[in-house]
């Protein structure tokens, strides 16, 4: 029963964590006694389980994640999604539109076509099968004016903060609404195209300097400098 | 330094024990590591083993086309290894050879025992390495560089893979062959491994040892991989510690 870490210290894979009757939590994996990290991150133990929170990644999808999406390939019922995951997600239909259609009499591009972007809901994954979105329901559905932007799936806790505090500071900062997708893509809509812009830029600095402290009061002077001058 | 003309005769190893570039028999060159070197991969390292200079770029996991190859239960990992034209003293022809196939061949199966692959199944996990400057050993940098760019990536791993070639020149062992050595001496056993789980993942010999001289060459390269081993631990570190304050600072929230 030995550690091999401070707590939030930075390992990489191969770094040996812990030894003994411990629990292998996310990136981690055994080999016998052992517990070693398979990701680069930091390490954390918490009830005897020892995990690394990963600094780099893929966005992985996950039942119930709020995710945007872009329409790259209509069929007769459904239609196919990329979510910046490793898999394409499939839309149907009937997860999308309100009446039941009939494939043979309707050609359902004419409600959502490729090139297109959607919010949707993640209804079911288990890597055997691609997943399954659903875009019915109170926030989801076609994007239909805005921005949709990219950012690091890893950064996405930091643009949300702590409790939401960060994103509620840019929503009444910059008047937009903003819609997080835990895909890593941000949707801004505002009231003209200069605010969307500060959002955006605000969001990309977030993304840049995630890693430096006090990082809500300076966004929140960069938007109030931006808006004076516009 | 460029040889023009080698006399069978030129000494490749100096009285005081000292090689043709001021090395130690057990010394490896000086080596440069760069972690996200590339903007648009997914991970990406840039590798400098003295002269030898090798570019690493990593995509995915991600959708596999063609969808034929998709295997069910794990993802794929594919290699492309490649020479530029201009990373030989006579230009190379981009068209890949017979050689950068098998060394591709070579280097995914180096790498692919440290791979968690059954974690994405159906998808491909794309490595293509450039080899910019060729100095000897440019499948043991290749290794090293495409490990790094794989922990870049985020690709969960088992251990980093470290890499190093020994050699017998004019009789005697050396570690990490550069390419004057490679073509003038009797033997080249490229090396590669994963230090802290004590597999070998690579082992390859042209030329001869003796039976004793293959066990001490196995034991420089163990000690030499240990060495570029502490080297990779380093520059991941060194790269990753300032997003430190970042996670610590969302976790108390």
């Amino acid at each position: 029963m030995t550690i091999f870490f401070t707590p939030k210290q930075v390992v990489a894979p191969g770094d040996l964590l812990a030894e003994g009757d411990y629990q292998a939590g996310e990136n981690v994996y055994r080999d016998g006694k052992r517990l070693y990290a398979s990701a680069i991150g930091l390490a954390e133990l918490k009830n005897k389980a020892v995990s690394v929170v990963s600094l780099r990644g893929r966005y992985m999808p996950k039942q119930g994640d709020l995710v945007i999406g872009n329409v790259i390939d209509v069929s007769l019922t459904s239609w196919l999604v990329d979510i910046n995951a490793p898999y394409n997600a499939v839309l149907f239909a009937s997860e999308f539109l309100s009446k039941p259609i009939n494939p043979a009499k309707e050609d359902i591009r004419k409600h959502l076509d490729v090139g297109e972007m959607i919010v949707a809901k993640i209804l079911a994954f288990d890597r055997t099968k691609d997943p399954a979105l659903t875009a019915k329901g109170r926030g989801l559905g076609k994007i239909k004016k805005g921005i949709v932007l990219e950012v690091d799936v890893t950064r996405i806790p930091r643009i949300i903060g702590r409790k939401g505090s960060m994103i509620n500071m840019l929503k009444k900062e910059t008047g937009c609404q903003i819609t997080i997708g835990q895909n890593g893509r941000i949707w801004i809509r505002g009231k003209t195209p200069e605010d969307e812009a500060i959002a955006a830029n605000a969001i990309k600095k977030i993304e840049r300097e995630a890693h430096i402290s006090g990082l809500t009061d300076r966004v929140r002077a960069y938007i109030l400098q931006m808006r004076s001058k516009s | 330094m460029r040889c023009l003309m080698m006399e069978k005769t030129i000494k490749l190893i100096s009285e005081d024990g000292r090689r043709v570039d001021g090395r130690r028999l057990d010394e490896i060159r000086p080596l440069t590591l760069k972690i996200g070197f590339l903007k648009n991969a997914d991970g990406s390292a840039y590798v400098e083993l003295g002269r030898t200079k090798i570019v690493a770029a990593v995509f995915g996991p991600r959708e596999l086309h063609p969808k034929h190859l998709a295997l069910p239960d794990r993802a794929i990992l594919r290699c492309r290894y490649h020479m530029a034209p201009f990373s030989v003293d006579v230009r190379k022809s981009p068209a890949p050879s017979r050689r950068e196939i098998e060394l591709s061949k070579v280097i995914r199966e180096a790498l692919e025992p440290a791979l968690f692959l059954e974690l994405y199944p159906r998808t491909s996990i794309d490595v293509f390495v450039e080899v910019l400057e060729a100095d000897g050993s440019t499948r043991c940098a290749s290794i090293i560089a495409a490990s790094l760019a794989l922990a870049d990536a985020g690709i969960p791993m088992k251990d980093l893979v470290a890499a190093i070639a020994v050699g017998k020149v004019e009789g005697r062992l050396v570690l990490d062959v550069m390419d004057i050595e490679d073509k003038y001496g009797e033997a080249d056993m490229p090396f590669a491994m994963m230090p802290s789980k004590k597999v070998v993942t690579l082992l390859q010999m042209d030329g001869h040892f003796t039976e004793e001289e293959f066990k001490q060459a196995f034991e420089l390269a163990v000690k030499g991989c240990e060495q570029v081993y502490a080297k990779q631990k380093q520059a991941l570190r060194e790269y990753y510690a300032p997003s430190l304050a970042e996670v610590s600072s969302i976790k108390e929230g």
